[in-house]
């Protein structure tokens, strides 16, 4: 199987061919990658070296004269290093852009945490607008690069990894979809968490929501959920900082007593280095680890 | 918009900036980019009111979004805001803050304040007018030289050297503010990185509009207007 992030070159080679709006910004990442791209769209697939800064605001001049830049590069340098960049030059300008980043929180975990960012969806969290999709596989990878290209011209982040489930499931951008139903309570597992989080809730009576777009947060889909189970104790499961998604629960279920356990990476830092699945271990999120915490949290 | 639109020519500006600043003894020469935002706008910029919408225009970006009562009283003074809006300058509701606002001000092409955001993001905006075909539209960005301490703004000048931006065009306000200085000039650093570049008087209007308009085939080019120190 190819990884999100080689699925992700091969379809914006695709996009470029079909639509005119659309240049791809790097920043060195991914740029041998899009060589062939570069041939046939010189002026549209742009390599700014390794110039992060640059890469976001090009990205806002972009779509001020009418383009719209699909941006890459590891999430660290994607949302972290340029942070006033995403919020100025694309907020506050009121333009869109579509940033696609690749590493996530562990996947380069030999780099160490210069090259980890657990906390790019909680930082998008303080800003206006954007949605955030985070598919589980190469596939749904696909379908969300092409829904958020073609996502007029709305700020869309999406969150590549190497991790990933087994078998994709078909995507419904902006939904939360039912995996299956149990009067327990609700996990609700997010883009590459879903396989864990099944294994780990085998012979658990509960609903099993999977997520690919985690904003907006689909805050009636997991309420309608709740509603079925009978039962308004939450559990997420996010491949990135534990409790990002707790405040969306909260706002959700507002009017009725509930419980949320936030189950992701820690904040602590994991001077670590090795593999991205012994980090997804050490932080508790491989089935074992998903298991022991989600019946201790269940009544 | 329900006012009509007053055009005044460059004797009219100080009126309008005393409209903002209510100090009627401070004459233009108190405003670094006056003379600068004057040249362009009269002489040199092909947008008007009438065309602030169409994707040819050329751009202007205010990256130096402080002290933005010169460029308030130029869009004025050039119909693009009615002159109306410059009395409640700053206040809750006025479109007009201490920082503009693209949303807010017709004809403002970005809003800036954060400083070492304009011309990176004009390096964008140039790029993209490229790739649209409109190579005669031209983008250009104005900058404080205290403001190119940002290493933003050396990213973007390095890149459109490497890259020979044509289209893009930076206008250096130099008032002597930067803490340190630029050692050899403002306009080595861009000639080092393989712009065009030239320094005039930033309060002669034709040494302005000759270096505005001076051809540089196959490089960006950057203006660096010396105007009194800031800081005597």
């Amino acid at each position: 199987m190819d990884t999100m992030r080689e699925r992700f070159t091969a379809v914006a080679s695709r996009l470029l061919d079909e639509d005119p709006r659309l240049a791809v910004v790097l920043a060195v990442i991914s740029s041998d990658r899009f060589r062939e791209a570069a041939k046939a769209h010189p002026d549209r697939v742009i390599d700014v070296g390794i110039r992060e800064q640059l890469l976001v605001s090009a990205a806002g001049g972009l779509a001020l004269a009418g383009m719209r830049p699909i941006v890459h590069t590891f999430a660290s340098f994607l949302v972290e290093r340029p942070f006033e960049q995403v919020k100025l030059d694309l907020g506050h300008q009121g333009v869109g852009a579509v940033l696609v980043s690749a590493g996530g929180s562990y996947d380069i975990a030999a780099g160490g945490r210069t090259h980890q960012a657990p906390g790019d969806v909680a930082l998008l969290d303080t800003l206006e607008g954007w949605t955030v999709h985070v598919p589980g596989h190469p596939d749904e990878a696909e379908a969300l690069l092409r829904h958020a290209a073609a996502d007029g011209d709305r700020r869309v982040y999406v969150r590549l990894s190497e991790h990933a489930n087994r078998e994709p499931l078909p995507v419904t951008p902006g939904s939360f979809q039912v995996v299956r139903e149990g009067r327990a309570g609700v996990v609700l597992a997010v883009g590459p968490m879903l396989d864990a989080a099944r294994e780990a809730t085998e012979g658990l009576e509960v609903t099993v929501l999977y997520a690919t777009t985690v904003r907006p947060f689909d805050g009636e889909g997991l309420r309608a959920a709740v509603g079925r189970s009978g039962t308004a104790d939450v559990v997420l499961v996010e491949p990135y900082l534990a409790g990002t998604s707790a405040p969306f629960v909260d706002e959700a279920l507002v009017d009725l007593e509930h419980r949320v356990l936030g189950i992701g990476t820690a904040r602590e830092e994991l001077r670590r280095y090795g593999t991205w699945a012994e980090h997804v271990a050490a932080h508790g999120l491989d089935a074992n680890g998903l298991r022991g915490r989600i019946s201790a949290f269940l009544r | 918009m329900t006012s009509t639109r007053t055009f005044y020519d460059y004797a009219g500006l100080e009126r309008l900036m005393s409209l903002m600043s209510g100090d009627e003894k401070h004459g233009p020469a108190a405003t670094s980019t006056l003379d600068v935002l004057w040249v362009l706008y009269d002489r040199v910029l092909r947008v008007a009111p009438d065309t602030a919408d169409d994707p040819c225009r050329d751009r202007f970006l205010l990256s130096k979004g402080h002290g933005p009562m010169a460029y308030y009283a130029v869009l004025a003074a050039k119909g693009f805001i009615p002159e109306e809006w410059l009395y409640h300058f700053a206040a809750f509701d006025s479109p007009l803050g201490h920082h503009p606002d693209r949303t807010l001000v017709p004809g403002a092409e970005i809003g800036s304040g954060s400083l070492g955001h304009g011309l990176p993001i004009a390096v964008g905006t140039a790029l993209g007018l490229r790739a649209q075909g409109r190579d005669q539209a031209r983008t250009w960005v104005l900058v404080g030289d205290a403001e190119m301490d940002e290493g933003s703004n050396h990213e973007a000048v390095a890149f459109a050297g490497a890259v020979g931006l044509e289209g893009l065009h930076v206008v250096a306000v130099d008032n002597a503010s930067a803490t340190y200085g630029w050692r050899g000039g403002l306009a080595s650093r861009f000639a080092a990185e393989g712009w065009s570049a030239v320094t005039v008087d930033g309060r002669d209007h034709q040494a302005l509009y000759q270096a505005f308009t001076a051809p540089h085939p196959g490089r960006p080019h950057a203006v660096i207007a010396r105007v009194e120190p800031k800081y005597v």
